[in-house]
């Protein structure tokens, strides 16, 4: 980090930034934006913000017009949650939300709107309920707000019209209900432990004993109710999961402890009927940990711009939401805005990204009379078309009509846990009928249905089950603090199975908006380095934006002259030189020779300078990553892209690599599937939405993210790109976690075995149960910890 | 001995009573966000307000009013 500390950081952001070049205040800023949302802080007296964390902030939203359909009145009722005329409540989540000065500030934001009533933050979930007066002030103005200080709310196609979703609390209650009648059972059966012949204890016994009955009711009828419901559930599509021993054991305590306590016969088991259920419900609890705030289930709704700029006949603009946009409507697409449909260019050029839908990183020129495809994003200017389509017939939403996005993973994969149990209940089942058996012949039937239940109790996989939730959910933790999320545990189990990795280019193993630039062709003076730079200041296409930030020049020269087409190049002229920059036939070349990579030719005063080539970034580590991993996977490269890196990609990555290039999604999608033919078990590593039927259809689809609280198509699993070199220890992890559990299972069932030693000779009495039940689970418990943190130290040393 | 009777009503009337103040705290949202309270706890009211503030105030709430 040595290195980073010297450079000047941006006050507000922490970016880097030129010293010098936008001083307010005696601090550095790196951008206008930034330097404004700091003059707002300090005007309000909200400077806290920047002595909580220091430069915590983020860049603001430039654009405050693409908000504009939140005036609609639809849509405004659609996003509250509550509005009474006079105040209205509305929860915004805020993908931006970082750290403690965000929750200060957002908590504050009454400071800077007297209209804001309350705002209160859920950080977990990177959203913040806000409460305000509609005086003078409305959805938008809060929403404009947000923006201008650097806090752009995320609202999507998603968020409307859908129901709310109620808050899950029933496993809290659960817990409540479980761990109160535990703690009350176990010292209401402490007389029963110690066996005292006291005359007062032994008069007081059905007492004690028709408490702790009534406190197992709730335990089994509520807090065991969804043991029950599964137990069902797989028994209804004949499958023996773990659930279904879990349930006969707790049928088989609950019934045995009321006959004895009813008929005199004993104290029953209801410490450990009601511990049990406490532990599993435990087990539960830790394997719940989800990452809130993260969407795993994103589909292109999500990318999707909420309402468009629909051009009505008389000329007029209106905000539309974009599902009423129909054949035959005209619509405006801005700088920056995504095509949400399909439809004909009318008026103006386009230059369109494709690369969220195909891949494919050069952007497309498009002329009035071209027909655009929903997903391109535009990057230079504003043009009109019409559609002609519905949102939901489009090119690229087809995709989503693929039956394998309907399809859920988890069900279709069977835990090692279902798998072990399906052989154990078979096996308890069996044991407790012969030994039960042979007591009924041998000393009557009491003693037979004795024996019986002793084996159902006894048996009862309640270590076993807690292995893998403890072990998953530890590893789940370890490597969320890593950066690596990962849905949930069951895509965790999956993983540890895989043979197959298959890899996207774009994004994934390259770095997003940064490239390698290479200058080739004839030296430019220094004044024609500056002219260079100065020009391509004034220009918005991304590739002026990146090779104007890696020009080193003295200083910007005023220019006389200055002109863009767009989608060409620029022409400028300074000084009595001037200069054109852009594509081969813009500065007077026949025709590029090379169409397989990107380039920017330069030519000053009518002479042909040389190109800038522009090679893609490899994320670092990319090399020794893949030399790891073919020791074990079998890997394949598909990209959307031309096949103008296959060349140096085979130089980076270990020999015997499959590389396809020009691969649409369509095609990923039928790859994997044709892999999975072959008995494999494919994970794919990708970025954006052209991987997502990849995703959905490989057993772990992988979303690398240069951010992770932005956007990731709907995936198992979300990869932080600072991380990427270490995916190898990650997948290490999920297998060393697959041994764990399996250690875990010998475990349990050693005290199994001691256990069916007393059910099956008739002598197991409440009090060794009690024992051994709640040992047995919690030494899982500690095992299956300590040595997921021991596997993960690893991981844990280098983030 | 027969006060056993009585202390373990009591000790069940006192657990029962625990256990739904647990039930009402579930109820009321007090779980679901178990983090951002834990940091707000530690923001100091240190706010100082002076009049030019107000004013500005106002100046910034018209500007974005505007918008």
């Amino acid at each position: 980090m040595g290195t980073v500390q010297d450079a000047t950081r941006c006050y507000h952001c922490g970016d880097p930034c030129e010293e010098g070049s936008l001083l307010f205040d005696d601090k550095d800023f790196c951008c206008a934006g930034c330097q404004t949302v700091y003059e707002i802080f300090s005007a309000q007296g909200l400077d806290n913000y920047y002595t909580i964390q220091q430069a915590a902030g983020s860049q603001p939203t430039a654009d405050l017009h693409k908000f504009d359909y939140l005036a609609e009145p639809q849509i405004e009722k659609d996003l509250l949650e509550f509005d009474d005329g006079g105040l209205q409540r509305v929860r915004l989540s805020i993908p931006g939300m970082h750290c403690s000065s965000c929750i200060w500030v957002l908590e504050n934001l009454s400071k800077l709107s007297p209209s804001v009533r309350f705002a209160l933050v859920d950080f977990p979930k990177k959203s913040v309920v806000i409460t305000y007066s509609t005086q003078d002030f409305s959805l938008k103005d809060l929403v404009c707000l947000l923006a201008r200080i650097g806090y752009e709310p995320y609202i999507s196609l998603e968020s409307l019209g859908k129901e709310k979703k109620k808050v899950d609390r029933s496993l809290w209650y659960e817990l409540g209900v479980a761990g109160f009648a535990f703690g009350n059972v176990m010292l209401l059966s402490f007389p029963e432990y110690f066996e005292v012949e006291e005359f007062w204890l032994d008069q007081y016994k059905p007492y004690f004993r028709g408490l702790m009955l009534a406190f197992s009711l709730p335990v089994v009828f509520f807090a065991a109710r969804s043991y029950f419901k599964s137990a069902w559930k797989g028994l209804r599509s004949r499958i023996l999961n773990i659930d279904v021993p879990i349930a006969l054991g707790i049928s088989a305590l609950f019934i045995r402890s009321v006959a004895d306590v009813l008929l005199n016969q004993g104290p029953g088991f209801f410490d450990s009927l009601t511990g049990l259920v406490f532990f599993l419900l435990l087990g539960r609890f830790f394997q719940q940990k989800t990452y809130a705030y993260l969407s795993f289930e994103r589909d292109y709704t999500s990318y999707f711009p909420i309402a468009v700029t629909r051009i009505k006949e008389d000329g007029e603009e209106e905000s539309v939401p974009v599902n009423q946009v129909v054949a035959g409507d005209r619509i405006l697409i801005r700088n920056n805005e995504l095509i949400p449909i399909d439809g004909v260019l009318l008026k103006g050029t386009a230059s369109l990204d494709y690369s969220f839908v195909t891949g494919e990183s050069d952007p497309v020129l498009k002329d009035a009379g071209d027909l655009v495809f929903a997903g391109g994003k535009q990057l230079s200017g504003l043009f009109t078309m019409e559609a002609l389509k519905s949102v939901s017939q489009s090119h690229l939403t087809q995709l989503w009509g693929n039956a394998i996005f309907s399809k859920d993973k988890s069900t279709a994969f069977q835990l090692l846990t279902d798998r072990i149990s399906k052989y154990f209940t078979l096996a308890v089942l069996s044991i407790a009928l012969v030994a039960a058996s042979y007591w009924t012949f041998s000393s009557g039937w009491v003693m037979g249905l004795n024996v019986l239940t002793a084996v159902l109790i006894i048996a009862c996989p309640c270590a076993l089950a807690l292995a893998a939730p403890f072990t998953w959910g530890n590893v789940l933790r370890i490597l969320g603090r890593a950066g690596f999320y990962v849905k949930n545990t069951n895509a965790l189990e999956r993983m540890a199975r895989l043979d197959h990795l298959v890899f996207d280019k774009t994004g994934t193993l390259t770095v997003q908006n940064k490239h390698q630039v290479q200058y080739e062709g004839e030296d430019l003076s220094s004044a024609e380095t500056d002219l260079l730079k100065s020009t391509l200041r004034a220009s918005n296409h991304p590739l002026s934006r990146s090779l104007y930030s890696l020009l080193q020049a003295n200083g910007i020269l005023p220019l006389d002259s200055f002109e863009e087409e767009v989608g060409k190049g620029l022409f400028a002229e300074a000084e009595g030189h001037h200069l054109r920059v852009g594509s081969a036939e813009f500065v007077g070349l026949d025709k590029e020779e090379s169409a397989q990579s990107t380039a920017v030719h330069v030519a000053t005063d009518q002479v042909y300078k040389g190109r800038y080539l522009f090679e893609n970034q490899y994320r670092e580590g990319l090399q020794e990553l893949f030399k790891a991993l073919n020791s074990r996977y079998d890997l394949s490269l598909l990209s959307g892209d031309h096949a103008g890196e296959k060349e140096r990609l085979e130089q980076l990555l270990p020999k015997g690599i499959s590389l396809l290039f020009e691969q649409k999604p369509e095609d990923k999608l039928r790859f994997i599937e044709l892999l999975q033919r072959q008995e494999k078990r494919v994970m794919m590593v990708g970025d954006g939405l052209n991987d997502a039927g990849a995703f959905a259809q490989s057993d772990v689809g992988v979303a690398v993210a240069e951010d992770v609280n932005v956007f990731s198509p709907a995936c198992d699993a979300i990869l932080d790109a600072k991380r990427f070199d270490s995916l190898k220890d990650f997948l290490d992890l999920s297998q060393q976690g697959m041994k764990v559990i399996r250690r875990s299972f010998l475990f349990s069932l050693f005290y199994n075995l001691i256990g069916l030693y007393f059910a099956v000779t008739g002598q197991l009495e409440p009090v060794i149960a009690a024992i051994l039940m709640p040992l047995s689970s919690i030494s899982v418990v500690v095992f299956a910890t300590i040595s997921t943190n021991y596997y993960g130290r690893k991981i844990n040393s280098k983030s | 001995m027969s006060v056993i009777y009585v202390l373990l009503a009591i000790s069940i009337s006192v657990a029962l009573l625990f256990f739904g103040i647990f039930w009402l705290a579930v109820k009321s949202g007090q779980f679901d966000d178990p983090y951002t309270p834990s940091v707000r706890m530690l923001f100091e009211d240190e706010i100082v307000k002076t009049s030019s503030d107000t004013e500005a105030t106002q100046e910034f709430t018209t500007t974005t009013n505007k918008q």
